[in-house]
């Protein structure tokens, strides 16, 4: 110790000359610094409502809630994050895993108020002078917490697969599948947008648990049909995906495919047979058609122990499913499990038998207490341009039923295909693998009326059609077919200016300087199909209730008569899910008319 | 001169060893320190028994504070035990943010890159520098000297303030996060960090004049609560408090981690292992950091990923495994055991703060035979921090 060691803190007298450097809060302006995490802005437009913010936050702060203003849509919940300030800990996982990056924090740090309610609030509902404040944190670029890059699924090269009906698909296997299904923010904006609502967000949690039969137990619970969904579904599950908003939506339909593929086709029907009801009901129900509709009110009510008959004019059940989507894409074998494990039900379907020629609806009506008519759309629509009766110019789902049969008859070497569909897809794919097998070569020409961005098929159907070697020609309109010497020689297009008027209705404009001739030994109509109801007889057609040729069913598919129900493509259309789900509807319905008879009783 | 504990005269013991302290005999006092207590370190408190002015005896209490984080952490997924661990130390959060995050990527086998590396030293040096400001401000107010706690308040907001421009945050900077950090350094940030650090040097020459060569300080501290260096591993001494004993413990040293290889620096050490010596250890590890900081800013990646990719964190599954991570913070070895079982959700967390040992067992020992007016600042000078005790 020393002499200094007295004076040296006598130096902290220097500082009373220096200003404060304390900052008058909170009468300061001081702004928060660019990133700061302060209160939180939510850009409402782009908000899907699918809580995944909801979902991370530790301390429970953020509730999903119902919000006047928004209207629930498909891919939107309808629902907003409501924020409490009096658990939140700014730590901004919320914005991180914000899936929309809707959600970020402004540099804003003060608000006082006595009302300690009001700092419940919902951001971008609830409006604060913060919410266009430009600084404040978003999530940084690149920073991301849900995951990888979609899994790309296996397919044949278009070498492998161009000359045959193999399956084109692989399927993912069980490192791939819990890849993808770790990508699954269970957000459930698909379980609403699915017409049958089946649990995507637990059965993909399944496979990351590796647990398949609980996995096939629910896809049972709400679809009958998972191979075949599993594999041509057109999955508008996908398209409200809240990970679409950062790359590709999960691929549900293959997660779906993958559960029903890892499990023993004999277990399956266990576990499809948990919950049926063993003692027989006294109640017969009659369903016309074996296709997706009609096999899944079969499936519901047999479970329920009630007698069930389908007829089938076909000489194998599956409809549409079996005789309009080609074995490349839908093996006959994964739809036969499918309807196997609906058979084990004690479902009895008697295929080959027509009605109104083997037996009659009247018959029908009086042997059963309902009868659910699931026909389907059999009948190809036709474009009756000039040259269209010939017989060498025909409809794609006669041909689609004709390749189905196994009939082996000779493509010609060139071909045109008229219609921007799936349908069209498949059936100029089909000829394109006979064509490839008969001449080595193919010559398909494809004719849509809407231009490439509008055509109706998938897109991964044109991109993979134009792989087969499918030449694809967008915005033609069918003018006429060349007939020579009794033989259609090829089919002249005109270009299509525009599909619809101004108005939305279908009213092509042609631009007719603009004329080509495709060549083409056979002309394939896939512009649509009708269902064929001769069979119904004259009085019940003047009984029921129609609605531009489609029976007018309720919203329980029950038609004007009250025996009758009515479902699937013939009256409501457009796919497989669409039927299914309308299938379990009118079991239920038919089920509920028994216990209400019953009780009357 | 070291001040030697003696337990000679009084009390006297029992038979059994245990000390003799009758209280209705009237020479003794009960005297608590805290919980509500200016010379006390945060929320703990010091059960005394004096005689006289003396302390014969000390027992610190805990549990003032116990928010229960490693059982709240065994109920919350991986990603959402991130924001809350920073809370399980206040002033030097950051060193929580980087164990807990190297314990799960270690289990996770996350590979994080060099650039968040960088990041994350940079953010535990600038960590440091807080914990010492604090310290320095609160060893001298023990004493009465408040001049000083107002000075490093003030250089330690800088350093707030570098802290949000970086992480967003002042206090609870949440961004050390399993998988790197959230973000690369903002524009300017090296410019403005040089004049903090200045800041802080000038600031730190005013505290050695007023505080360091200060008679009234000295004769307090020299020589009090003398730590010898034969008990430092016995009672799991760390640290300053450590290094101020002439042990020279240093993990960033012993076991090196994130880039700190790639550093220049040495262990500071001191000889006397009094309140003096620590403090003075102390306010030169921190001008050790502030040249750490210049190193780290001179040489850190300027582009690149800062962020492993991860999992989806939302059902984040780590497999079986157990692992310790270790690193050297502002009061001595800080850990953070982890135990995972294949669940979304840690099995076991443990978290090994320095403050548990300093001030459980050894402030203890050092308090006897302690004047009451000495108590505060010897608390102070182990440097604890009740959260950590109480995780």
């Amino acid at each position: 110790m020393s002499l200094s060691d007295v004076l040296s803190p006598f130096s902290a007298w220097k500082n009373l000359f220096r200003d404060p450097v304390s900052i008058p809060d909170p009468l300061n302006d001081r702004p928060g610094a660019p990133r700061y995490r302060g209160f939180h802005q939510n850009d409402i437009e782009k908000c899907i409502g699918c809580g995944t913010c909801e979902a991370i936050c530790q301390n429970a702060a953020i509730d999903m809630v119902v919000v006047a203003e928004i209207a629930t849509k498909p891919g939107d919940s309808g629902l907003r994050p409501r924020i409490d300030y009096g658990r939140c800990c700014w730590c901004a996982l919320c914005v991180d895993v914000c899936m929309t990056s809707s959600l970020s924090m402004s540099n804003e740090y003060k608000w006082v108020d006595h009302d300690p309610e009001v700092f419940r609030f919902t951001p971008g509902i609830d409006l604060k002078h913060w919410d266009s404040t430009e600084l404040g944190y978003r999530r940084p670029e690149g920073h991301r917490l849900t995951g990888n890059e979609r899994v790309v699924m296996g397919e044949l090269a278009p070498e492998a697969r161009a000359d045959s009906f193999v399956e084109i698909v692989a399927g993912y296997d069980l490192e791939q599948a819990k890849l993808e299904a770790d990508r699954c923010v269970s957000c459930g904006l698909c379980v609403a947008t699915c017409p049958t609502h089946m649990a995507v967000p637990e059965y993909i949690a399944t496979i990351r648990d590796g647990d398949y039969e609980q996995g096939v137990r629910l896809l049972y619970q709400t679809n009958p049909f998972s191979n075949v969904c599993g594999r041509v579904c057109t999955h508008r599950c996908e398209t409200s995906c809240a990970a679409r908003h950062e790359g590709d939506p999960i691929a549900i339909r293959w997660l779906k495919r993958h559960i029903i593929d890892q499990v023993p086709h004999d277990r399956v029907k266990q576990i499809a047979a948990e919950g049926r009801v063993n003692e027989p009901s006294d109640h017969r129900v009659a369903i016309i058609g074996a296709g997706p509709a009609g096999l899944t009110a079969a499936f519901d009510l047999a479970k329920a122990g009630h007698g069930v008959t389908v007829f089938e004019a076909l000489p194998a059940p599956g409809g549409m499913m079996r005789y309009g989507i080609p074995e490349y894409r839908l093996p006959y074998d994964k739809l036969d499990e499918d309807v196997d494990v609906i058979r084990s039900m004690g479902v009895e379907i008697r295929c080959n038998t027509r009605i109104g020629e083997d037996i009659s609806i009247d018959q029908l009506r009086e042997q059963h207490d309902t009868v659910l008519l699931a026909i389907g759309l059999h009948q190809g629509r036709s474009t009756r341009i000039p040259g269209s009766e010939h017989e060498d110019v025909v409809s794609a789902v006669e041909l689609l039923r004709r390749i189905t049969f196994g009939e082996r008859f000779d493509v010609p070497k060139t071909v045109a295909v008229i219609g921007g569909g799936n349908v069209a897809m498949d059936i100029a794919r089909s000829l394109a693998r006979m064509q490839r097998q008969q001449h080595g070569q193919v010559g398909v020409t494809l004719v849509a009326l809407e231009a490439e961005d509008l055509m109706l098929a998938d897109r991964e159907e044109i991109d993979e059609a134009r792989e087969e070697g499918v030449v694809i020609i967008p915005s033609r309109g069918p003018r006429q077919c060349l007939i020579e010497r009794d033989a259609v020689t090829g089919l002249e297009t005109v270009h299509c200016v525009s599909v619809f008027d101004e108005q939305g209705r279908f009213a092509p404009k042609y631009d007719d300087s603009d004329i080509q001739v495709h060549d083409a030994g056979l002309v394939v109509e896939a512009i649509g199909q009708a269902a064929d109801h001769v069979f119904l007889g004259e009085s019940l057609t003047e009984a029921l209730e129609w609605e531009r040729n489609r029976i007018r069913i309720d919203a329980d598919g029950h038609t004007s008569e009250s025996w009758l129900w009515a479902a699937g493509d013939a009256v409501e259309g457009p796919d497989v899910i669409t039927a299914v789900a309308a299938g379990h509807r009118i079991a239920a319905s038919m089920m509920l008319a028994f216990a209400q008879k019953s009780g009357r009783e | 001169m070291a001040y030697q504990a003696d337990r000679s005269q009084y009390p006297s013991r029992r038979p059994d060893g245990s000390l003799d302290i009758d209280l209705s005999s009237g020479k003794y006092l009960k005297l608590w320190q805290g919980p509500q207590h200016p010379g006390i370190t945060g929320n703990m408190s010091v059960e005394l028994t004096v005689c006289g002015d003396e302390v014969v005896e000390g027992k610190t209490h805990v549990g003032y504070l116990h928010r229960g984080f490693e059982k709240l952490m065994e109920r919350r997924t991986f990603i959402q035990c991130f924001p809350i661990v920073c809370r399980i130390c206040v002033p030097e959060p950051d060193f929580n943010e980087y164990c807990y995050a190297a314990a799960v990527e270690e289990l996770a086998g996350l590979e994080v890159p060099e650039r968040a590396d960088w990041i994350r030293t940079l953010i535990l040096e600038m960590g440091r520098i807080n914990s010492y400001l604090m310290y320095l401000g609160g060893q001298a107010g023990a004493l009465g000297q408040g001049v000083i706690g107002q000075w490093t308040t003030y250089v330690r907001d800088l350093m707030l303030d570098r802290f949000e421009e970086l992480s967003g945050a002042r206090i609870y900077h949440m961004f050390i996060m399993p998988g790197g950090v959230r973000d690369g350094l903002p524009d300017g940030f090296d410019q403005r960090m040089e004049e903090t650090l200045r800041e802080i040097e000038s600031t730190l020459a005013d505290v050695k004049d007023v505080m360091f060569n200060n008679a009234v300080f000295k004769k307090r501290t020299v020589g009090l609560g003398y730590i010898d260096p034969a008990i430092v591993d016995q009672y799991g001494v760390t640290g300053p408090t450590a290094r101020a004993a002439g042990v020279a413990k240093d993990v960033r040293r012993d076991q090196p981690y994130l880039v700190y290889p790639q550093l220049d620096f040495e262990p500071v050490v001191g000889q006397d292992s009094d309140v003096f010596t620590r403090a003075d250890v102390r306010r030169r590890d921190l001008l050790m950091s502030v040249d750490l900081i210049r190193q780290i800013l001179a040489r850190i990646p300027r582009s690149g990923a800062v962020m492993a990719p991860l999992p989806n964190v939302l059902h984040w599954k780590i497999p079986f495994g157990e692992t310790y991570i270790r690193g050297e913070c502002s009061r001595g070895e800080y850990g953070y055991y982890l135990v995972t079982d294949g669940s979304g959700y840690p099995r076991r967390v443990n978290v090994r703060g320095p403050s548990y040992t300093h001030a459980m067992a050894l402030l203890e020992r050092l308090i006897v035979n302690c004047n009451i007016s000495d108590v505060a600042a010897l608390m102070v000078s182990l440097h604890t921090y009740p959260p950590e005790i109480e995780r």
